[in-house]
């Protein structure tokens, strides 16, 4: 029953959180957007105590059932661990795991890097290890395109029918290396828990080594009576985490988490969930697990890293021809239009609502949760290394309208804070500037578009004497940034109006 | 959409109606019974030289084109079909231009015209010299048609598009590099059999022109004007003539007209909702489109109105309304003008789908915009305000339809009011700022601030 209850939650938490990331109409934030919220890190992150505290007595109370329940990631892994147990199952294997003592140097070695990188503001390798970032960036970068597909397939066939239902979305690849490593998170996490079930988890994951640290005094925990115990090792032989040891009767509280599959293994009844503080024969946590065995998991992760060098070429080759090919043609009876390119920026751009560009950074976990939901396609992960994978914005295919604050209602770490759309103009994210070298009006074309559609108000026409045209001047004061003026300007591919980031971004 | 759907709502059910010729007094042909002589197209006698001209001609300008190696290329295949049925069916005029569909057209016509015998059809074309009026270029076209059209005289030659510009373009084009003389004297060889002009503009520009006719310097044997029941009355007069006034002006002389624009690049077939229900209130078995045909058909100094008419329906629907042709009363007339007026209320823009201002050299899809949104004004996918009752539905609708119909780099808000578009236009649509009023209107439902 337990274990019906944790898979039920299970499925609705991954599902959930997987079509927030995967939706691009902001239709569903409004419903699922708390689930990304109560996530650890962004919590964390977002110095959500009311989350914090709420995680932590959770795990007290019932062990790390977040590992099972709430982590997408999580979820994932169990699915996919699920797959090859039921093949196993059909070849007559019956031991799909075993146990295994835990690998301390490895699981608080990375915990303690990440603890630092955390503390140093080195939020790429935060990114890189945490797991609903991991989860944010393949649904992101792998699922999305598909989604989108599909979804403009669905667009197409309502066209025919006439009916708005369905709209068609742009599919394009945001950051190649973003893509890569999101390819290579996928095949390393699909690997592990493949063959090893929770390994990532138990080795790898700072959040689930963090939630351990309290798992190890949860008030329940599946216990086992050593009296009633048969020795028939059928729970450690499917314990997903390693870490019922029968020989000793004894369970790795901190790596256990919470499953419940031993509970429905156990035909003797010998394994219970159930109220453990207090009891004597519990092992103590601190103590210290046998470790006679060579460790497993390091000799598995430098062969998974050899094939992820190839599997990352493979990818890299596949994804990107399937993306070209989504690009349109030009209708032969029009102008030809030449694509923008990306101008230098000195300071990056990041969105309103974020205080600076340093708090953004600094705050951001990377799940790419705004990038996928962005409807200007304004937002992609960053290629610059200080901020690899974190958000920035770009105005080649689009600019920050000024009714849309979708990003600020979705983002659950407060790296970008709730905002309307009144007070999305009291942020100043960026400044244009003009080089009026590849200004139009240098051709001898009357144009003004970037005054014309300035939100602000903040472009201004002034007579060049030598030419006699009217020619772009902008008030720093007055311009909020958002890129109407760069993503309008006629002049390709490099606009003749481009914005610069600003470091920060609003007066408190 | 358009025309089409129309014509689908009428249906069948016109079969019974009954036929007349122009002759026939308009109330006792409203109430003959169909087994009443033979349906022919009705045929009108150009007083000076006794052709005998469908009242419906073929306009070459709308054909359908096709995706042929990367390029847009004229269906010649849905071509030879309708130029068959139509002659088949009586149709015997044919107009096209060296500039229609990218220059394509004349030689589709070509085509489909030689397959029949050269005596059952007129050929009108034009000088289309635009871009480049030296005599050299200009010649050229000339000869070119000859070839295109596969014949070895026009009926019908016509200098093409006068009036904007106003005299001056006319002197530019046709006068000082000696086109005019040159055409008078193709005309009296016998390779050139009537001689007019095609007129967009200005009232005053228009008088200019018809003086050269009354003065005797130039002879007009026919000229074609843009006529239908709204610019009739409601052209705006100013920068485009009135067609009544131009109408009066030609009859007075009587000079032969041919009618272009009859439904306003299908815009009269497609009516708000609200004036298409009127008028199937008093035909529910006719077209809407069919009154706009009957329009130009009643005025008898109309030698010819040109349909451009893109496949198989709208041709099926309008030899029906010439066949069975039916003139308006006085009291219909009254009607349309109303209908005309009501029409006016109605923010669409005059555009008519001709297409001379494109390539815009910024990209702009400047009548693909004009479309959508007269179209969604007409068709009522068209939030007026906030305060509607589906107005989240409606602008939904908008939105999305607008980025199907228009690429995001060819949008309105694109355009940087360069102005080079606004000589093209035969219709003098400030088409800068029209396209600024209507993106204006897509921030307005975008921002939620309508």
């Amino acid at each position: 029953m337990l274990r019906k209850i944790r898979i039920a939650l299970a499925v609705i938490f991954w599902l959930g959180i997987t079509l927030l990331l995967l939706d691009f109409t902001g239709a569903l934030h409004g419903w699922l957007g708390w689930m990304a919220k109560v996530q650890f890190l962004p919590a964390v992150l977002a110095l959500n105590v009311a989350v914090i505290v709420g995680l932590v007595l959770l795990t007290l109370v019932f062990g790390r059932v977040y590992c099972s329940v709430i982590c997408p990631l999580g979820v994932f892994q169990d699915g996919v661990a699920h797959l090859n147990v039921a093949r196993k199952r059909r070849k007559k294997d019956r031991k799909p795991y075993g146990y295994s003592p835990e690998v301390k140097w490895l699981r608080y070695g990375v915990w303690a890097l990440f603890v630092i990188a955390l503390i140093a503001g080195v939020q790429a390798l935060v990114a890189l290890l945490a797991p609903y970032s991991a989860w944010g960036r393949i649904v992101q970068n792998l699922f999305q395109p598909v989604y989108l597909w599909v979804n403009n397939l669905f667009a197409a066939l309502a066209e025919r029918a006439g009916s708005y239902a369905f709209y068609e979305k742009e599919v394009w690849l945001r950051s190649l290396p973003t893509f890569i490593v999101a390819a290579t998170t996928l095949v390393v996490v699909v690997i592990l828990a493949w063959r090893n079930g929770r390994t990532y988890c138990n080795t790898i994951c700072p959040v689930g080594t963090t939630l351990s640290f309290f798992s190890r005094f949860a008030m329940f925990r599946p216990v086992i009576d050593a009296d009633k115990c048969k020795n028939c090792k059928v729970c450690e032989h499917n314990c997903k985490a390693a870490c019922i040891n029968i020989a000793e009767h004894k369970i790795d509280y901190s790596r256990c988490v919470d499953c419940f599959d031993c509970l429905e293994d156990c035909k003797f009844g010998a394994l219970k969930y159930r109220y453990a503080w207090g009891r004597k024969e519990i092992p103590s946590p601190a103590a210290p697990v046998r470790n006679d065995n060579a460790p497993v998991t390091p000799g598995e992760a430098k062969e998974s890293q050899g094939r992820r060098a190839f599997i990352t070429g493979a990818a890299l080759a596949v994804g990107t021809a399937a993306l070209k090919a989504q690009e349109k043609k030009v209708d032969g009876g029009f102008a030809v239009i030449l694509d923008k390119e990306v101008p230098v920026r000195d300071i990056p751009l990041t969105p309103p609502g974020s205080k600076s560009v340093k708090d953004f950074y600094r705050r951001c976990t990377a799940c790419q949760l705004c990038v996928a939901e962005c409807p200007n396609n304004v937002l992609r992960p960053s290629t610059d290394l200080k901020h690899f994978m974190q958000p920035e914005m770009s105005y080649e295919r689009g600019y920050c309208r000024p009714e849309c604050t979708r990003c600020s209602e979705l983002c659950p770490t407060g790296a970008i804070r709730k905002i309307n759309k009144e007070e999305k103009t009291q942020y100043h994210v960026g400044t244009a500037r003009v080089n009026a070298e590849l200004c139009v009006v240098e051709q001898g074309v009357e144009c003004g578009n970037c005054a014309r559609h300035c939100p602000a108000g903040a472009i201004r026409l002034v007579k060049d004497e030598a030419t006699g045209y009217r020619r772009p001047v902008v008030n720093e004061e007055r311009c909020i940034g958002c890129g109407a003026c760069e993503n309008l300007c006629p002049a390709r591919p490099i606009s003749a109006i481009t914005v610069n980031g600003r470091h920060n971004h609003i007066e408190e | 959409m358009e025309r089409r759907d129309f014509i689908k709502i009428s249906g069948a059910g016109a079969l019974a109606l009954g036929a007349a010729a122009v002759g026939c007094a308009p109330k006792k042909a409203a109430t003959a019974p169909a087994e009443e002589g033979p349906e022919e197209m009705v045929l009108r006698e150009n007083p000076v030289n006794g052709d005998k001209v469908s009242l419906l001609g073929f306009g070459c300008m709308r054909w359908p084109m096709v995706e042929k190696d990367g390029q847009r290329v004229i269906d010649q295949e849905a071509v030879n079909e309708m130029v068959d049925y139509a002659i088949e069916h009586g149709i015997n005029y044919f107009d096209t231009s060296p500039a229609y569909l990218m220059g394509q057209s004349e030689k589709a016509a070509g085509i489909a015209l030689s397959r029949h015998p050269r005596d059952k059809y007129y050929i009108a074309t034009k000088l289309s010299n635009f871009n480049n009026a030296t005599p050299e270029a200009s010649i050229q076209m000339y000869k070119d048609s000859f070839e295109q059209l596969k014949t070895d005289y026009f009926d019908y030659y016509l200098l093409h598009a006068i009036g904007s510009g106003g005299v001056a373009a006319f002197e530019q084009r046709y006068v000082q590099n000696g086109m005019m003389d040159f055409l008078v004297k193709e005309k009296e060889a016998g390779r050139i059999r009537n001689l007019g002009f095609s007129f967009h503009g200005a009232p005053g520009e228009f008088d200019e022109l018809i003086g050269l006719h009354d003065s005797g310097k130039y002879h007009w044997d026919f000229v074609q004007i843009e006529m239908n029941f709204v610019d009739w009355n409601h052209a705006d007069g100013r920068r485009n003539a009135n067609a009544s006034y131009l109408y009066e002006e030609l009859d007075k002389r009587g000079i032969p007209i041919v009618i272009m624009e009859p439904l306003l690049g299908g815009r009269l077939a497609n009516v708000p909702e609200a004036i298409a229900t009127q008028m199937k209130e008093r035909e529910p078995d006719k077209s809407i489109a069919s009154w706009a045909f009957r329009f130009c058909g009643t005025q008898p100094r109309v030698l010819c109105t040109l349909s451009g008419m893109t496949n198989m329906d709208p041709l099926l629907d309008n030899v029906k309304t010439f066949t069975h042709f039916k003139p308006l009363t006085e009291e219909e007339l009254d009607f349309l003008e109303r209908m005309a007026t009501q029409m006016m209320e109605y923010p669409t823009v005059n555009c008519t789908d001709c297409k001379y201002c494109m390539p815009c050299p910024w990209g702009i899809d400047i009548p693909g915009i004009f479309k959508h949104y007269n179209t969604s004004v007409t068709e009522g996918r068209y939030p007026q305000t906030q305060e509607q009752k589906d107005y989240q539905k409606l602008k939904k609708a908008y939105l999305v339809s607008y980025n199907r119909a228009i690429p995001t780099l060819r949008q309105a808000e694109h355009c940087i009011h360069c102005g080079e578009c606004l000589s093209h236009c035969p219709q003098s649509i400030p088409i800068p700022r029209e396209l600024q009023r209507i993106n204006r209107y897509i921030e307005k439902l975008k921002q939620d601030t309508l």
